[in-house]
């Protein structure tokens, strides 16, 4: 900040002038990756504080559930994090199947971590792309978009709607895969790996996208760590840490995969981080596919989770299970579990506190982004107002998780 | 885990759980679900805290989630939870400590600066008050609200209602008029509650006779 101050001797006055202004950034802004209001204070072209204001999208999501039988509150999970809303969900189904004390069969298992992995692709092409054309570059979000519409057609095949899936639920899936599916599933991931590689050669080189992005919002192991980070940009930071490895749940402990991690901690290694994440889930994929045996995808108890239709046109005990769970629902034992997942954008937790009635007392939501965001002051500290755009996409925040 | 409490050696997580009992302003520490809770003192948290981050045999370098939770029929109503994660032993801690609307609780941002938006959050939306914190502006809610809605006794539709008035050229807020009453059913079975039917009275006295 360029400050001068006059000193008159003799006299204990004081002139003081700064040389500074503030900004808007958003809500309204298409960097700003939703309804961010982020407030920079500029000396000149250089940011001196930001201070980011969220909960535009604020919709009390927490109080909603309190309201909501356990299986009515899952749709709320979608809603959160858009762009990768099946392993929110996941995040929740683990809580209500910890507190309810039930296993998923092995086929819900590897389904679960089917869709899982596609998400991460669905995610991380979003944020990649998305990040390049903040950044300047048109291309990629041509092309990214075009691969994510054959991953939705995925999600809508298993579960009838291209993004608010309500797939995993507590217990196992809402349904088992359609015939044919995992089959397209294969062949897709067959032809993956070389978009990633077209995708790369129009960034990984690139000059403009490295001078946009290479020691732009540096944070060091130390940093990440003290700001809550997870995820990529905790591996970017040189962290090895994945919950996927170090806490599995679900199969994942019988997949085989790498954990990428890099030492910079800069943008252009948390745009590298993802790249290989996609590599990696496609070889998950591949390993589900193989590893899947027919079988229930979810658990057989119909306490928990409905009969199917053709049971209920003969079984009057089917019928009286599922309306019950249509309208009261199940009772979960009283106790408290905070259950995580590693979503694309890191750790995604659900702190869950039952008091043995049919809705949740408190279900806490723990955003992988709202750590995020909160650091952008001291990322963006000392750099260029476009560099901001780059941090902001370097972080992948999407808004519906951070505000709730 | 929790299955595995049984046999004669204790777990890594129960060696931990007797560690962090013997720390000072820790009350109790129970492992259920596989998951460690500490109950702490509210007066010796922020020793407790730094003790937790440095001490090498937790190494709690990240605190991921730090929330409230309304318990309104207790003498202090709140929770004050803390999810404490150490990345180099992997493992995890929840620290719960109670407080009162009027009593603050010590920060923790000086440990962990990620608290910070935690700590506004909660105060955002319990009206729980941290100590030592600079920055305690409402966070999620709107600006100019008035109230903490996830209390247990805030109303789940609020209290005002936002709109657009085309004639004053201007965002108005009204008191918040349902058209139809929220509907909250209640679930407990009345199969369970009612012992005696309609009608059936005269063989419950003779039952009571037998």
């Amino acid at each position: 900040m360029s400050e001068t101050a006059v000193i008159e001797p003799g006299t204990s006055t004081q002139t003081v002038e700064i040389d500074s202004h503030s900004i808007n950034f958003g809500p309204q802004h298409p960097a700003a990756h939703g309804v961010l209001r982020l407030i920079l204070e500029l000396d000149g072209e250089i940011v001196e504080r930001a201070d980011p204001h969220i909960g535009l999208l604020h919709r009390g999501t927490e109080k909603l559930i309190e309201y909501k039988t356990y299986m009515q509150a899952v749709p709320y999970f979608d809603r959160l994090d858009y762009v990768s809303p099946m392993c929110e969900e996941h995040a929740f189904a683990l809580a209500v199947e910890k507190l309810l004390g039930i296993t998923v069969p092995d086929r819900g298992q590897w389904i679960r971590v089917l869709f899982a992995e596609i998400t991460r692709v669905l995610n991380h092409l979003l944020n990649l792309t998305t990040y390049a054309l903040d950044c300047g570059a048109i291309t990629p979000a041509l092309w990214g978009f075009e691969e994510r519409e054959k991953l939705m057609e995925f999600h809508e095949a298993a579960s009838g709607a291209r993004l608010h899936a309500n797939y995993f639920r507590p217990g196992g899936v809402s349904k088992d895969l359609p015939a044919g599916l995992t089959d397209r599933i294969g062949e897709w991931a067959d032809v993956f790996p070389k978009f990633i590689d077209d995708l790369e050669t129009l960034l990984t080189t690139n000059r403009i996208w490295k001078q946009r992005t290479v020691d732009i919002g540096v944070f060091s192991a130390e940093q990440a760590l003290a700001w809550g980070f997870s995820g990529p940009p905790l591996r970017a930071s040189g962290v090895p840490w994945d919950l996927r490895r170090a806490q599995p749940y679900d199969k994942y402990a019988e997949v085989e995969f790498q954990i990428p991690v890099t030492r910079n901690g800069d943008c252009y290694d948390r745009y590298l981080i993802r790249l290989i994440e996609m590599r990696e889930s496609v070889k998950i994929i591949k390993q589900c596919l193989a590893k899947m045996k027919p079988g229930p995808v979810k658990v057989e108890d119909r306490k928990f989770s409905p009969p199917t239709r053709a049971e209920m046109k003969r079984s009057m005990e089917a019928l009286i299970h599922h309306f019950k769970l249509y309208t009261e629902g199940y009772h979960v034992p009283a106790g408290e579990t905070y259950s995580v997942v590693e979503t694309p954008k890191g750790e995604f937790g659900v702190y869950l506190v039952a008091d043995g009635t049919n809705k949740p007392y408190r279900c806490k939501i723990r955003s992988t982004g709202f750590a995020f965001l909160q650091a952008v002051d001291v990322m963006a500290k000392r750099h260029m107002l476009a560099d901001v755009c780059a941090i902001i996409g370097s972080l992948d925040v999407v808004f519906g998780e951070i505000d709730r | 885990m929790a299955e595995e409490a049984q046999t004669e050696a204790p777990t890594p997580l129960e060696l931990l759980g007797h560690a962090v009992a013997s720390l000072l302003g820790v009350r109790e520490t129970s492992i259920r679900l596989g998951e460690l809770t500490a109950h702490a003192d509210r007066d010796g948290l922020a020793a407790l805290m730094l003790t937790l981050r440095d001490d090498p045999r937790f190494a709690f370098e990240q605190v991921m989630d730090i929330c409230g939770v309304d318990w309104p029929e207790r003498a202090e109503r709140f929770d004050v939870v803390y999810n404490l994660l150490s990345v180099s032993l992997n493992h995890r801690l929840r620290v719960v400590v109670t407080t009162d609307a009027e009593t603050p609780v010590a920060s923790v941002h000086g440990i962990w600066p990620a608290a910070t938006w935690w700590e506004r959050e909660a105060w955002d939306l319990y009206g729980i008050i941290f100590s030592g914190q600079p920055d305690l502006r409402r966070i999620l809610t709107d600006y100019g609200f008035e109230g903490h809605p996830l209390r247990k006794d805030f109303p789940l539709t609020g209290y005002v209602e936002v709109r657009y008035d085309e004639d004053r050229k201007a965002v108005v807020y009204e008191p918040v008029k349902l058209t139809q009453d929220f509907r909250n059913f209640d679930f407990m079975s009345p199969w369970e509650a009612i012992t005696t039917l309609p009608g059936d009275e005269k063989v419950q006295a003779s039952r009571a006779k037998d």
